[in-house]
């Protein structure tokens, strides 16, 4: 098992057509992902040539998904249109739609969480955000496929590199699903909605939870994990040294006044039981003690 | 990006909520003619963004227009918490009889928007959430449904303002709406909105923090970022298009991907309180594809810092390949020459690290030394900063 993607993800990529999505497409089919089209609005029955692969390319994700059957798009819509692209796929009731979009507007991303709870028929991952993997199954986004093989940690985490290099230095071990929810102050898909799917997959036995700086997600999850998840949890809290007030790379990475704060982050999850590492690699090796690798 | 409370008065006026007639001045001439245009009794406001001007003497009240230029004088210059009074508002004074507070704020942990609405404006709103909750009331506001007058109406009867002023201060939260969407902003903060003696409803105080994802659709924004207070470092890098930000050590850090740097950061200050507490001297993101412009670019950033004693390049190569970067060091300190100076410790793992690994050992650059973890590279950096 693996949690949201599975061997049978068909995926579409919105903006397939862009520099960024024919890059990423040609990664995503060459780790076997099921890549069955694409969206550019005003490009619909063309189609696209991708080492071997013939993509059909749709006016729109409703248009997509009757001739194709995907159930997940992939979206690499530049920030401008980022928001019209999701809204069509959250229209045409796509059940999971991840956004690798860097630099959207947050009044756009809360505008189409917002509708997306209306219509109630769709996950969103991201924005800004890697995507998720489950290796040898499915690979959604820009996550590097050849890292590390199939295994049975589960690892949920906000930053794209930091999920690279922790799934390194597990590389022996593997993993169910690594998903990167993203670094903006509103996303779709939160620490607690993959603990929550970690927690009841048979395949997953013990789970990497990593964030960072800005907001109260981990203290929510700290929260969370005391209540449901009874798997082993170790975490990893970046951003110790980060300034008050200043943004650290992601939007919504910034500590403002005593909110936010490293320190309070990974107090909350050590309260809830979760083993905190002080580096990555620290990190790593408190999770080979508790699986005994 | 956060407003003085100048531009914040600004966006206000210009969206129709309600405020007093006011204008900036940098020097003690031109604060007295300000006063003088004003008319009558003016305050004299220190423009700094942080919390407790008032309390430093940041805010005078003054009687006439020399009285003014005495204020002004006294309060250009002040340090308030570090920072500088370098500009001050001089606003018309009113006569006060109410205080209340509103504000439109992103709330990350509903992932929605929220007005909050006091009735006990005038303080620390975070105190009055602490001591007196229930005179703080706190409403969701779907970004798809807005805030129209019969919901403005709403909220506003549901923190128990006073019938009287109840329409003019719901009127006001509609245009406050009006700013927060017009604006892109993650945060529209009226502190205090006051009642007069003469019964208007006024936005005496005001923060607005910009959202900075949103420059695109807002060019004229350009024009409120405040180039005097950016550090010179910071400036440089940003017209590099590098998302650098200064800090206050020796190790200069550079990386890709904001979350590996952020804990780049940590585990440098980690193993640096092994070596008489050093710390990194900055944050530096190269992001995705390491290019060897983009290197150079970050490298001749760091060692122009002169704080800076050592160079810790951390890359985990999972898009970008490892001999690309490696290259792009390589091909950095040749543009560099005679500027690079400090020594480099780089660790590169991930994709192609053999070939990164061997293009750096190939060209044995005196500055360069490569370890193979994290950990070891902070470790040999932060030494390498004490010494």
């Amino acid at each position: 098992m693996s949690i949201f993607i599975n061997a049978d993800s068909k995926i579409i990529v919105q903006g397939m057509t862009g520099s960024e999505g024919t890059k990423h497409t040609r990664r995503m089919l060459a780790s076997g992902s099921k890549v069955v089209g694409g969206v550019t609005p005003g490009k619909g029955g063309q189609s696209v040539e991708i080492d071997g692969h013939s993509l059909p390319v749709f006016n729109t994700v409703g248009e997509a998904m009757a001739a194709t059957g995907a159930n997940v798009s992939v979206v690499f819509v530049p920030p401008k249109f980022a928001k019209a692209a999701v809204v069509d796929a959250i229209d045409a009731a796509m059940p999971l739609i991840v956004v690798i979009t860097e630099g959207i507007p947050v009044h756009d991303s809360a505008s189409f969480y917002a509708y997306s709870l209306t219509k109630g028929r769709s996950r969103i991952i991201g924005p800004n955000c890697p995507g998720l993997i489950s290796p040898g199954k499915s690979n959604v986004g820009i996550i590097p496929a050849n890292i590390t093989g199939v295994g049975p940690i589960g690892l949920v985490s906000k930053s794209g590199t930091l999920t690279y290099q922790m799934m390194f230095e597990l590389r022996d071990i593997g993993f169910s699903t690594a998903v990167g929810i993203g670094g903006d102050p509103v996303v779709g898909t939160t620490h607690i909605d993959c603990l929550r799917a970690f927690q009841d997959d048979p395949e997953t036995e013990a789970i990497v939870m990593i964030g960072e700086i800005g907001g109260d997600a981990e203290e929510r999850a700290a929260a969370f994990i005391a209540e449901y998840v009874t798997k082993p949890v170790v975490g990893y809290v970046a951003g110790f040294t980060a300034p008050e007030g200043k943004t650290m790379g992601h939007a919504g990475a910034i500590v403002s006044g005593s909110s936010g704060t490293a320190q309070a982050k990974k107090d909350a999850l050590e309260a809830a039981g979760v083993k905190v590492g002080q580096t990555p690699s620290e990190t790593a090796r408190l999770l080979r003690a508790i699986l005994g690798r | 990006m956060d407003l003085y409370e100048y531009q914040a008065r600004d966006l206000f006026e210009k969206h129709g909520v309600p405020v007093l007639p006011a204008a900036i001045a940098t020097t003690a001439d031109e604060a007295e003619a300000a006063a003088a245009k004003i008319g009558g009794k003016v305050v004299v406001k220190a423009q700094v963004k942080v919390g407790g001007r008032g309390k430093a003497g940041g805010v005078k009240l003054a009687v006439d227009p020399a009285d003014a230029r005495e204020k002004a004088s006294g309060i250009l210059g002040m340090d308030i918490k570090g920072h500088e009074v370098r500009t001050v508002m001089i606003a018309a004074a009113a006569p006060i009889e109410s205080e209340y507070y509103l504000a439109i704020l992103l709330d990350r942990s509903n992932r929605t928007f929220l007005v909050m609405a006091s009735v006990a404006g005038g303080m620390e709103i975070e105190e009055v959430a602490h001591t007196a909750p229930e005179k703080l009331a706190k409403i969701p506001v779907d970004a798809n449904v807005g805030i129209d007058l019969a919901r403005a109406t709403e909220i506003i009867a549901a923190a128990n303002f006073p019938t009287e002023v109840a329409d003019q201060v719901s009127a006001v939260l509609v245009k406050l709406w009006e700013t927060f969407v017009s604006e892109d902003a993650t945060l529209v903060e009226v502190n205090p909105l006051v009642k007069t003696s003469d019964g208007k409803i006024i936005a005496l105080d005001g923060k607005v923090t910009l959202d900075e994802n949103a420059a695109f659709r807002h060019p004229e924004h350009e024009s409120l970022v405040d180039q005097a207070a950016e550090n010179a470092l910071e400036a440089a890098a940003k017209a590099k298009n590098l998302n650098y930000v200064k800090l206050e050590g020796q190790v200069g850090i550079i990386g890709n991907g904001a979350g590996l740097v952020m804990s780049t950061l940590d585990v440098v200050a980690y193993a640096g309180e092994k070596f008489g507490g050093v710390r990194p001297a900055n944050f530096l993101d190269i992001g995705g594809g390491a290019s060897a412009q983009v290197m150079a670019d970050g490298l001749s950033i760091i060692l122009g810092d002169k704080d800076v004693k050592s160079v810790f390049v951390n890359v985990f190569g999972g898009i970008t390949s490892c001999d690309a970067v490696a290259n792009g060091i390589v091909q950095a300190l040749e543009l560099l020459g005679a500027q690079a100076t400090k020594p480099i410790v780089v660790r590169l793992d991930g994709n192609n690290v053999v070939e990164g690994r061997a293009i750096l050992t190939a060209a044995a650059h005196p500055l360069i030394e490569q370890l193979d973890t994290m950990d070891g590279a902070a470790n040999r950096a932060a030494e390498l900063a004490a010494k």
